[in-house]
């Protein structure tokens, strides 16, 4: 259960987190200022658990990994957009950060909406106006290495075979 | 069978593979560069495993090199300590990664190689897969020679007709990235074919697949054939036999036609490379700097048709015009022709080898209201310096007749039809 943070489409990694706060790589470092300028409010009251709701092309711009690790960094659960840009899809992935794609839920959404998800399964539901959704389940493989946090911790105890397998 | 992504993973997965698929592959080599190697690094040590293959990782110094700054400096130590600690000795300082991979002979057909550098997508030119990644996959790569891939729906882009003089590969590019928009083909295999890609020689086919990175594609590719071969057996180390793949009974999700015939010269205006204009449209704006160069236009053949246009000719007193070969052997093969000479002549400076002012890192930022028309791929707000900079995209033509001018500039009253 969380609540619901809405974006406009074509996000960039600039307004995700600004290239001037790319000095660290520590996550809790840069959720400090993680959508400082486009939505200042959101690090001040985001709780774990909330939820990102972006539109179309989420994460387009620089390939660099800070902007899904500063998302990460702010205890957000997942984030819920129509569509990503490929390098921020893989990052956020490889950074143990759930994406789902769902253009009906995010159509339907409202900044602020009570919203409930089940990454396993895709399913989205909407305790405000009672509406559900469905995104493809996540992979087996992407619930892997978000489970360890990321790609790096599951090569810390696994071989990367037990990825696909 | 399948489409000619299918067909490059099926061949390394050892099974057929089709779209919508997640499989780990085999990388063939492993490629980053000053800007990208310093957090891979940090996520290798991380993951605290040894290196699989160090034949696999390439490492290039292009972005910012040599060091225009303490910082850069001190992260290219870093990276060069850190090859020295691992062995690693595929190191390169003569040119863009991605020109210099070719030219070394990395780049063959049916490869798979990861980049940590969006532009990585250039060596599908060859028939081989490759593609942008972050720094900690390429960390990961490091220690397990592998990456995951999700097996790509293809669009087909088939090109035919006969472009009009003065019309180049950059101009049909630049037309497809307007048409299609910049997420036109996220996540997706583009394959460009047709008579026109048939006709053209390499250095005017590599635009495609490196500007795929434009419209959002996870790879572009062309299927290899004898001006594939002839190319890389004349221009480049590689040596056969060759795999010459292809795509057998595909299955395309789009097929888009394109007829050259009455495309013009074509510019990518301010503030996006698809914010695509004909160059007419823009005639006239005035330019102060030109920036001749990259991975995608500062191959010889570039530089031949700039100086053709440049000629007898200088530019214009308010208008720098950079010109920065895309690597040693070009500046090498420039040098040896006289284009050089006609490039000093006309009042050019010559960038060292590299990015150069592609990144605005160093050798030609833009200052605030500046304006510069260049041969880039892209024209992100703030990528050469001030983001109250204005960038347009164009050939290398149109570049050396607006160096003339000082302003945006239709090459073709420059070339002898
Ligand atoms: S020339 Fe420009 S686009 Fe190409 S690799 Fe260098 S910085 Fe990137």
């Amino acid at each position: 259960m969380g609540k619901a943070w809405k974006f406009e489409d074509n996000l960039n990694t600039d307004e995700i987190i600004p290239a001037r706060y790319n000095i660290t790589i520590i996550p809790l470092e840069l959720a400090k200022n993680v959508f400082c300028e486009i939505k200042p409010e959101y690090t001040k009251t985001v709780q774990p658990g909330d939820v990102i709701v972006g539109g179309q092309n989420f994460g387009c711009g620089s390939s660099r990994e800070h902007a899904p690790i500063a998302i990460k960094g702010s205890q957000a659960k997942c984030i819920i957009a129509s569509s990503y840009a490929r390098i921020f899809f893989r990052n956020a992935i490889n950074i143990g950060l759930p994406i789902l794609e769902c253009p009906e839920a995010v159509a339907d959404i409202t900044e602020g909406d009570d919203i409930d998800v089940n990454l396993a399964t895709g399913e989205i539901f909407n305790r405000t106006n009672g509406h559900q959704y469905q995104a493809q389940p996540l992979p087996q493989f992407v619930l892997k290495i978000a489970d360890a946090g990321g790609i790096v911790n599951f090569l810390k105890t696994h071989d990367i075979q037990e990825l696909l397998s | 069978m399948g489409t000619l992504i299918e067909e490059i993973f099926s061949r390394k997965a050892r099974r057929p593979v089709q779209a919508g698929e997640i499989v780990l592959l085999d990388v063939d080599h492993i490629m980053s560069h000053d800007n990208t190697t310093p957090l891979a690094i940090k996520a290798f040590r991380e993951i605290d495993k040894p290196i699989l293959d160090k034949n696999k990782i390439v490492i290039h110094f292009d972005h910012a090199y040599p060091a225009p700054n303490l910082m850069a400096a001190e992260a290219q130590k870093r990276i060069v300590d850190f090859m020295k600690e691992q062995g690693i000795t595929q190191f390169y300082h003569q040119g863009i990664c991605h020109q210099v991979l070719i030219e070394e002979g990395y780049i063959l057909p049916g490869r798979v190689l990861i980049g940590g550098d969006s532009h990585s997508n250039t060596y599908g030119a060859f028939g081989a897969f490759g593609t942008g990644l972050g720094s900690t996959e390429i960390g990961v790569a490091w220690s397990t020679g592998k990456a995951w891939f999700r097996t790509p729906e293809t669009i087909l882009i088939n090109i035919n007709g006969q472009a009009k003089h003065g019309v180049f590969a950059k101009d049909v590019m630049l037309y497809i990235a307007g048409m299609l928009g910049m997420d036109g083909a996220t996540y997706k295999s583009v394959e460009f074919a047709g008579s026109y890609i048939d006709n053209l020689p390499m250095h005017e086919r590599i635009v495609f697949p490196n500007m795929s990175t434009e419209i959002g594609a996870k790879c572009g590719l062309i299927a290899p054939d004898q001006t594939t071969i002839q190319f890389l057996e004349t221009e480049t180390k590689a040596r056969g036999p060759f795999e010459m793949v292809k795509a057998i009974n595909p299955n395309y999700e789009k097929v888009i036609e394109i007829d050259v015939t009455n495309i013009g010269p074509q510019v990518a205006c301010h503030p996006d490379v698809d914010h695509v204009q004909p160059l007419e449209q823009v005639e006239g704006l005035e330019i102060d700097e030109v920036f001749i160069g990259t991975c995608t236009n500062g191959r010889y053949e570039d530089l031949e048709i700039a100086a053709q246009i440049l000629k007898g000719h200088q530019v214009s007193k308010f208008t720098r015009t950079i010109v920065t070969p895309a690597s040693v052997q070009i500046y090498d093969k420039a040098m040896k022709n006289g284009l050089i000479q006609i490039f000093h002549d006309a009042g050019c400076t010559i960038g060292v080898v590299g990015c150069g002012a592609c990144i605005g890192r160093h050798g030609g930022l833009l200052g605030p209201g500046e304006r510069a028309f260049t041969t880039m791929n892209r024209n992100f707000i703030g990528r050469m310096g001030s983001p109250q900079a204005e960038i347009y995209l164009g050939s290398p033509a149109a570049a050396a007749a607006t160096a003339i001018t000082g302003k945006i500039t239709d090459p073709r009253i420059y070339l002898e039809a």
